[in-house]
């Protein structure tokens, strides 16, 4: 993967498993293959996306890199340091560089806590503020992600779904991270809503010099919002590259079909262009075929694409690949 | 199809002129009789519509007897037909499978299959692909097409998906606060919207094909609060050619030009407006 200063994040080898438990002994009968030996990296200051189908391992991947799971196998490094050999304590203190949101920001606030103490609470824990200036800077942090400072004393419920995204996200930068996992975060937003908050990430990235992994289904967000994009599939990667390069260029059959079945708003563009169907379902993360993963619904698969994993390799410009054919 | 729960919900007045009837005039007997025999309907959310007790064959099978008068045996090979038709590989054993032992994608294509065994005149499909994966929504759209050309069954498509629009249907309603706002042919609407919502909502998704930099339009506000819709026009406090008049009275969807539609007091100086 070849060590580079720049890089905040690199993965490498990642193997995410979770164990399938049968009876009441919860015995161990098979294995989810969430990751199944995935690399890549982040640099310092740049959007990283990642697209795939639904299962395919996105999210998995995210909390892996903020250590919410023990990992099976493989190497997180952040900033230079080995974040798997971390001990508890010195996770945390890890941890504030690293920030979550989620698709249901919801979900993930308190609902008895006033949108004030919950964008407070993080300064409170790692001990970041005193007296006075903790109400200057939930205020300021509101401010920042377009909410007023006098909205401090409401509770979650009276705050619409964009209006939520923008208080978990307040959260989020109330311990002033270097790097943010945003997964789904517009994706159950109207779509009026939805330009609002991708606006909103542009912005703060640029005043901040935040650096994202940004995971969504819609490919046409992920491109907007994205320097470089990977390609998910059944848990490994299977095409990752600069964005326009992805768009005008792809060379793995799965990113071929993938964005062609992404329909372009405009009639007199879309009735356009060529459609590449794909046939079948995703199979199973449990019984995974073996070769690579997408050879059964692949088109121009080969015989050794049924029993060889392709490698996963920089066919030149930083733009990497997993396909016999290329 | 007055499928809306009474109490609360009650419709208030106006007509549903379906082949010459009013839907809203006629019997419960008489409306059930319609609902599943010639207006069908797909849903957001599989699991509502398909019996997770019985199994596919029988639930296909049981539709297919009642609504095209066929035997048993006759009901069974056409199960079969319909899950080929909407593209379940090895349709001849899964046939005999329970919902649950389907992939979500699946159990939208069956559900696709079992609003086709009463031959619709009329399809209706609520956000049908939200949750699905993009190539699977590609699949779908594809066979709800294909049975569109090949039997002629008139279709409503709804959703919120920009890019669903413009590659299938040929005419579209925008609805914005409970009301038609605009609506026109897909291609000229495209080209050239005449509301403010549908101009905004274009500009404001992102797309593969241009370029990425491009920055996107923003519609500020929050979306309607339907129990507390504004005066006048309900999208005046979110408009950037809101005047005074559209604070006070409701605009009705009149014809601007040839077949095209729209609620907007300024919707003939727009294309000038937008200009500037
Ligand atoms: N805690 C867990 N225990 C067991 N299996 C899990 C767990 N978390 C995820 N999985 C499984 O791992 C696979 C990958 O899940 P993941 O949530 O990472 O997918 P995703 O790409 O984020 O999907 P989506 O687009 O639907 O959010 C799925 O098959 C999922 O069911
Ligand atoms: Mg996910």
């Amino acid at each position: 993967m070849g060590m580079d200063n720049n890089n905040l994040v690199e993965v490498e080898n990642l193997v995410m498993y979770f164990p399938v438990t049968a009876g009441i002994m919860r015995r161990k009968v098979a294995d989810v293959k969430a990751v199944d030996g995935i690399s890549f990296y982040i640099k310092n200051g740049e959007t990283l996306g990642l697209v795939g189908e639904s299962g395919c391992g996105k999210t998995t991947t995210g909390r892996c890199i903020l250590r919410l799971y023990e990992i099976t196998s493989g190497k997180i490094t952040f900033d230079g340091v080995d974040i798997s050999k971390l001990n508890k304590e010195q996770m945390r203190n890890m941890r504030r560089n690293m920030q979550l949101i989620f698709q249901d920001p919801f979900a993930s606030l308190d609902p008895r806590q006033t949108a004030g103490s919950i964008i407070g609470e993080p300064l409170q824990v790692h001990k970041l503020v005193k007296g006075q200036e903790y109400k200057e800077q939930v205020a300021e942090l509101l401010k920042m992600v377009e909410l007023e400072p006098r909205m401090s004393v409401r509770y979650p419920h009276e705050f619409s779904g964009g209006q939520r995204q923008r208080l978990g996200l307040a959260r989020a930068l109330a311990v002033r991270p270097k790097f943010i996992v945003c997964d789904e975060p517009v994706s159950a937003l109207d779509v009026s809503i939805q330009a609002q908050i991708i606006t909103l990430l542009l912005r703060l990235k640029q005043e901040l010099n935040l650096t994202y992994l940004f995971i969504a289904h819609d490919l046409s967000v992920v491109r907007h919002i994205s320097d470089r994009v990977g390609v998910m599939y059944l848990g490994r990667m299977a095409e990752l590259t600069r964005s326009d390069e992805l768009y005008d260029n792809p060379l793995h059959p799965y990113t071929q079909a993938l964005l062609s079945a992404v329909p372009i708003p405009d009639p007199a563009v879309d009735r356009q262009r060529k459609r590449i169907l794909l046939s079948g379902d995703v199979p199973s993360p449990i019984f995974t075929p073996g070769g690579c993963h997408f050879h059964p619904r692949c088109s121009v698969a080969m015989d050794v694409c049924k029993d060889q994993v392709p490698e996963f390799k920089d066919v030149g410009n930083e733009h990497w690949v997993a396909c016999w054919r290329v | 199809m007055r499928l809306i729960p009474y109490p609360p919900g009650v419709i208030m007045g106006g007509e549903v002129i379906f082949k010459g009837r009013d839907l809203l005039a006629i019997s419960e007997a008489e409306i059930r009789k319609i609902r599943g025999d010639e207006i069908a309907m797909v849903f957001q959310e599989p699991t509502t519509s398909l019996n997770p007790l019985f199994s596919i064959k029988t639930q296909l099978s049981e539709s297919l007897i009642l609504h095209r008068d066929m035997d048993k045996e006759g009901a069974a090979e056409e199960s079969v037909k319909l899950l080929k038709q909407v593209g379940i590989p090895d349709a001849e054993r899964r046939v005999n499978n329970y919902p649950h032992q389907f992939s979500g994608g699946m159990q939208q294509r069956i559900m696709i299959a079992m609003a086709l065994t009463c031959n619709p005149d009329l399809l209706i499909a609520d956000e049908p692909t939200t949750s699905v994966d993009v190539t699977v929504q590609a699949q779908l759209l594809d066979i709800i097409d294909r049975l569109r050309t090949e039997y002629g069954t008139a279709v409503i498509i709804i959703t919120h998906n920009l890019g669903v629009i413009a590659r299938y249907v040929d005419r579209v309603n925008v609805m914005y606060a409970g009301r038609l706002v605009e609506s026109g042919e897909t291609g000229a609407l495209f080209a050239q919207p005449m509301h403010p919502y549908t101009m905004g909502l274009l500009s404001s998704v992102p797309r593969l094909d241009l370029p990425r930099k491009h920055e996107l339009f923003v519609i500020g506000g929050q979306p309607p609060n339907l129990a507390r819709i504004p005066p006048g026009c309900a999208f005046h406090p979110r408009c950037q050619f809101a005047i005074d008049r559209c604070r006070q009275e409701i605009p009705e969807l009149e014809e601007i030009t040839d077949g095209r539609h729209s609620a907007c007091f300024r919707s003939r100086e727009l294309p000038e407006l937008v200009g500037k």
